[in-house]
């Protein structure tokens, strides 16, 4: 699967990955296919080596994190990032992009990338979850409508990173820097695939 | 623009949801705050409070019901993950009670002593989601129409025996492959047969598969049982007695969360199960008399 690119360091020429260890992986392969992406899923460190951009799914960020550091794919996966390689992260995968967790469980780390302090589960249990149209300056018209289920947020933005949307509180849902990209919510879900194309489009302007 | 009054809360999406982020996943029977812990610590994505495991209800008999708040409580301040809890069969004040409580999720569930033996509960009232489970499509389809958001093959709970639950997922999938293969004018006589909604056959029908998330549960105690389910199509899995009654439960939850995820890996699910000690003891599901099959509870 991973070809003759395997291995190489820079694999803009990659297909795009979706990190598969847990959580809803098949929708965003499905989205991203549908935009006529070459899509592959990432469980281990050369199947990390060979793509050219990253989705983490939404799911249950520790069990992420737990399976990522077992099989070796957080290691291959923070060098690409580092690299400057495209990652779309939603809802835990939005945890597993930022520099600092807060609420996490107990030794829950992140690969990091973004320079944010994320809170899990920020609204409470799941009668607390929620739909709600929100505006996205950067997708443009219309409102997005977002799904948040015992969503996190970003509780603390640093210098380099920018908020690309906020519920009408201020509360920061989500963020972009560089080539790095987290919503708190579920674009996977609800037909609205603005965001996803934005990473693409991150992906395609590297290669 | 978004402000909380135009916030949705308990709509269908965000109900069936939250299940389908659960998905490759081990959701863990779990007694006290410390098994909990345990859990949380393997690698479960949810846990399900509950005061006796399966087997326990099995060996101890009387009547189970909805555990005591206390412990509930106990078992949400202790850990972040989901917090699963369940009710008697159409029992929904007990369903009340558990959503008052903000559990995450309701098992309505045939391990308890069902408390109607006519209706399921009304889940369509209710904010908080509700897993039920089933022993085919159209028991599956009855549930997704009283407003369950996630289903769960029944297996047979608390005897470390998988056999039934091999039988009920397969069982399902046969069912769901045999409507895609219908034409539009045999489906009145499927959904009559399957004692199901005409709509929701049709929606089977046509997308192969069921409106929401499907796990298995009921007998699984092993890595290998787990990743047989994975490998079956089901969405993800209960583990319920098989893990706090075995020798080393800490090591087993994680070698099982491992296998699910490397369900389809037959080089990972040998090296998790290395040395895991004691797995359950187990019944024979051939062995126990009709009166005792919690699978066949549920209507």
């Amino acid at each position: 699967m991973a070809g003759s690119s395997q291995g190489d360091p820079v694999a803009a020429h990659g297909p795009v990955g979706v990190l598969a260890l847990q959580g809803d992986f098949r929708e965003h392969v499905s989205v991203l296919r549908g935009l006529g992406a070459d899509v592959v899923t990432v469980r281990r460190p050369e199947e990390a080596r060979s793509i050219s951009g990253l989705v983490i799914p939404g799911g249950e960020s520790s069990v992420m994190d737990k399976l990522s550091r077992s099989f070796g794919v957080a290691e291959a996966l923070q060098e690409r990032i580092a690299e400057g390689m495209p990652v779309y992260g939603t809802c835990a995968g939005l945890i597993m992009i930022a520099d600092r967790i807060l609420d996490g469980i107990r030794g829950q780390q992140s690969l990091g990338g973004l320079d944010v302090a994320v809170r899990r589960n920020a609204f409470g249990s799941q009668t607390d979850s929620f739909e709600a149209d929100l505006d996205v300056p950067a997708l443009g018209d219309p409102p997005m409508h977002a799904v948040f289920i015992r969503a996190p947020v970003v509780a603390e933005l640093g210098p380099e990173a920018t908020a690309l949307a906020s519920l009408a509180d201020g509360t920061v849902v989500a963020v972009e820097q560089g080539n790095l990209l987290g919503t708190s919510f579920h674009p996977e879900m609800t037909g609205d695939h603005r965001f996803h194309q934005y990473f693409l489009d991150k992906v395609a302007a590297r290669s | 623009m978004s402000d909380s009054s135009t916030h949705e809360f308990g709509s269908s999406r965000v109900k069936r949801g939250l299940a389908e982020m659960l998905k490759g996943g081990v959701i863990m029977d779990v007694v006290t705050a410390e098994q909990a812990r345990i859990a949380e610590d393997a690698g479960a994505v949810a846990v399900m409070a509950l005061e006796r495991v399966p087997a326990d209800i099995r060996s101890q008999g009387g009547v189970a019901r909805m555990s005591d708040p206390d412990l509930i409580e106990a078992i949400i301040a202790e850990v972040s993950i989901p917090v699963m809890a369940k009710a008697r069969i159409g029992h929904f004040v007990e369903a009340q009670v558990l959503q008052a409580l903000n559990v995450d999720y309701i098992d309505e569930s045939e391990v308890l002593s069902p408390a109607d033996y006519v209706n399921h509960i009304d889940k369509w009232d209710f904010t908080v989601p509700f897993v039920c489970g089933a022993t085919n499509l159209g028991e599956a389809l009855r549930r997704i129409n009283e407003g369950a958001a996630m289903i769960r093959s029944k297996g047979e709970a608390g005897t470390g025996d998988v056999s039934e639950a091999t039988k009920h997922i397969r069982t399902i999938k046969a069912e769901i492959a045999r409507l895609t293969s219908l034409s539009k004018d045999e489906l009145y006589v499927a959904a009559k047969d399957l004692q199901a909604p005409y709509d929701l056959v049709v929606e089977v029908a046509e997308t192969g598969k069921l409106p929401v998330v499907l796990f298995t549960a009921g007998g699984v105690a092993t890595p290998a049982d787990a990743a047989m389910m994975m490998q079956l199509g089901a969405d993800g899995v209960f583990v319920g007695s098989g893990i706090f009654k075995s020798g080393n439960p800490a090591q087993r939850a994680a070698a099982v969360v491992k296998a699910t995820t490397f369900y389809d890996d037959p080089a990972v699910i040998a090296e998790v199960s290395r040395g895991l000690g004691e797995a359950m003891v187990g019944i024979n599901v051939a062995d126990l008399a009709a009166p005792h099959r919690l699978a066949e509870r549920g209507w």
